[in-house]
């Protein structure tokens, strides 16, 4: 487990009134800020390569290279958005980082955005979040009265200025693209990559996301140097994250701890162990995206993105959904598919109509009217909705529900065979 | 005429000075009509769309694309009912049964007296606190069947009940 002053995201977290602008400036906060104003932009950019920092807010994307892909000099003002938008079921980590300490947040735009000059930021936020973005708005403020923000920070050439932008209730809006038709005051479409916002995106112009955990982790960086932070985790996996346990444990919460740590030891020693001593059947590692895990995988498996491939999953947002024994796989997965199905914008044909489809036959099956000819359906809707979308959200509705049906069939199997719920539940 | 009271059409202007463009100001303008008038009506966003310049049309299509947004009025007390995964888990059955016995309507429904109306809604980003429930912007958590009971019977009487800001 690591030490409370060794974290990087966490470390001051109970720190009463953290939010107040003196009591983050109290623990070391802002002082980042001025040495990053002190180096060249590319310098910050280089020791962010350095970190080996990964993008936290699914997808995994190195920081650096991505911030190198922009081009600077095209002449078009460029953005940075801050994904707050934190919707993947399973994932409260962002909110932690937002309600708690929205100075080390602020802290992270100023920086992000002087290494890849940006003068104007958004911060987009889930619409559910109303008491965060109060906090974030009251920081935001703060920062502006200390000359955090603005023109000329801190008497540098650097200027910034940063609003916070509320969603209205839409998953897709997380999506990068989304949230840009969003933030543009439109539906959330996504739209096709390439071209990638690095080069069009806002307003078709070069755009920055990032998501809240990545932009927090950039003045520690600085402060402690990139290569101080590609010691914590593995090599490809550097670092420390948010893992955010819930579902049947005794201790759910959000959690710090290294990259590459045994997934076993996550439950067990942040987790506290299964709660009511009750016997696990599968963990979700990255939110409800990412393929379960069956207990056996759980004792081997370590929280790094290469190891976790083996298992045929995904590290995704740090959700990680504990499921006990007795808690029906169909009626999981009957929340999980009707979830995307109601997510998805519907401007794909395979995402909006399969989704739908396999929602209809996953509940069907889980209501105990199951065929043995749904598992061939199952197969092959899900088969159609990968690579063949816009965005990704048809993926991850998709891949899933093949994960729990490869691990797992025999619940599906006692379902149609029986014509009800091996679990009891009744409709 | 509709017309934003004088608190909040400064607060519109001021919008319009954060943003690029009139358009991207129309989220925010939701916003800010939604705490206004409780939901968004037909000539709300005829309203909204004279303001930002933008076709009225495309004022509806953002209104029916946003979730938050609501179209007819949801009463005093708007709750939303958390059922994905981990709140299925921990017993959002249990407490939504609660609340339709407490109020006698269903999901969907606003009890005659326009004082409450219940919704399923999508993970709220609060698992660990699961079940959770979220009263218009507040978050109410690990709830059981009798706190969400004894909550809804403080709101009815006008008893106080703490927000967010108070209990964080
Ligand atoms: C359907 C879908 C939903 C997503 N939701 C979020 C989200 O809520 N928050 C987030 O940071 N990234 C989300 N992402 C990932 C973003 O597209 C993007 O990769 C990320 O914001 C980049 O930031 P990072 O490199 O710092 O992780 C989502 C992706 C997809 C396909
Ligand atoms: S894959 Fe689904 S959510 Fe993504 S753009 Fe297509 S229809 Fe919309
Ligand atoms: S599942 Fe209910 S808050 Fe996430």
């Amino acid at each position: 487990m690591l030490a409370k002053e060794k974290q990087v995201l966490l470390r001051h977290i109970d720190t009463p009134e953290l939010k107040k602008i003196s009591v983050y400036e109290d623990t070391g906060g802002y002082q980042a800020l001025k040495k990053a104003l002190t180096m060249k932009p590319d310098e910050i950019i280089e020791e962010v390569k350095k970190s080996g920092l990964r993008g936290r807010g699914g997808a995994g994307f190195p920081t650096g290279m991505k911030w190198s892909f922009v081009p600077f000099n095209s002449g078009k003002p460029i953005y940075l958005l801050c994904n707050a938008d934190e919707s993947e079921p399973g994932t409260f980590k962002d909110r932690v980082i937002i309600e708690k300490n929205p100075h080390n947040l602020i802290e992270g735009i100023i920086i992000s955005s002087y290494a890849v000059r940006c003068n104007k930021s958004y911060i987009y936020i889930r619409g559910e979040y109303a008491y965060g973005a109060r906090v974030l708005q009251k920081a935001v403020e703060e920062a502006y009265a200390k000359g955090y923000l603005g023109k000329n920070i801190l008497g540098s050439s650097h200027s910034l200025e940063l609003v916070v932008h509320r969603g209205a209730g839409a998953y897709i809006c997380g999506e990068e693209t989304g949230l840009i038709s969003s933030l543009e005051g439109k539906k959330g479409y996504p739209r096709l990559k390439p071209p990638f916002p690095a080069v069009q995106g806002f307003l078709e112009c070069p755009t920055v996301v990032n998501n809240v955990e990545t932009l927090s982790t950039i003045p520690w960086i600085l402060n402690n140097t990139g290569a101080e932070y590609a010691k914590y985790g593995k090599e490809k996996s550097t670092g420390t994250r948010l893992y955010c346990l819930s579902g049947w444990l005794n201790k759910p919460g959000t959690y710090e701890d290294v990259l590459g740590m045994p997934l076993k030891e996550l439950l067990e020693t942040h987790g506290g162990g299964m709660k009511n001593g009750a016997k696990l059947k599968a963990v979700i590692p990255g939110g409800s995206s990412t393929p379960p895990l069956t207990p056996e995988e759980v004792d081997k498996m370590t929280m790094d993105y290469d190891d976790v491939g083996k298992y045929g999953t995904f590290l995704g947002s740090g959700g990680v959904i504990v499921i006990p024994e007795h808690f029906c796989l169909l009626k999981l997965l009957e929340r999980l598919t009707e979830f995307y199905w109601d997510e998805s914008c519907g401007q794909c044909t395979p995402c909006r109509e399969g989704t739908g489809w396999l929602y209809k036959i996953i509940e069907g099956i889980y209501h105990g009217h199951g065929k043995e000819s749904d598992i061939a359906d199952i197969k092959k809707t899900a088969g159609n909705m990968m690579g063949t979308t816009i965005c990704a959200l048809s993926d991850a509705a998709a891949m899933p529900v093949l994960g729990y049906l490869k691990k797992f069939p025999h619940e599906f199997e006692a379902h149609i065979k029986t014509g009800k719920c091996p679990y009891g539940e009744t409709h | 005429m509709i017309a934003f009271s004088p608190e909040n059409e400064s607060k519109f202007q001021t919008l319009l000075t954060k943003y690029e463009t009139k358009r991207s100001v129309l989220l925010p303008a939701l916003h800010l009509a939604q705490e206004q008038w409780g939901f968004i009506s037909p000539e709300i966003m005829v309203f909204l769309a004279t303001k930002l310049d933008i076709p009225p049309a495309h004022v509806y299509e953002v209104v029916a694309f946003y979730t938050m947004f609501r179209k007819k009025d949801m009463g005093q007390y708007f709750l939303q009912v958390c059922n994905n995964i981990t709140c299925t888990m921990m017993g959002s059955e249990e407490i939504i049964a609660a609340v339709r016995e407490e109020l006698g309507i269903g999901l969907n429904e606003m009890t005659e007296d326009k004082m409450f109306s219940l919704v399923p809604v999508q993970c709220l980003g609060s698992c660990d606190t699961a079940p959770v429930i979220q009263v218009n912007e507040d978050y109410f958590e690990k709830l059981s069947p009798e706190t969400v009971k004894s909550l809804i019977r403080k709101l009815r009487s006008g008893e106080k009940v703490e927000s967010q800001e108070e209990r964080c």
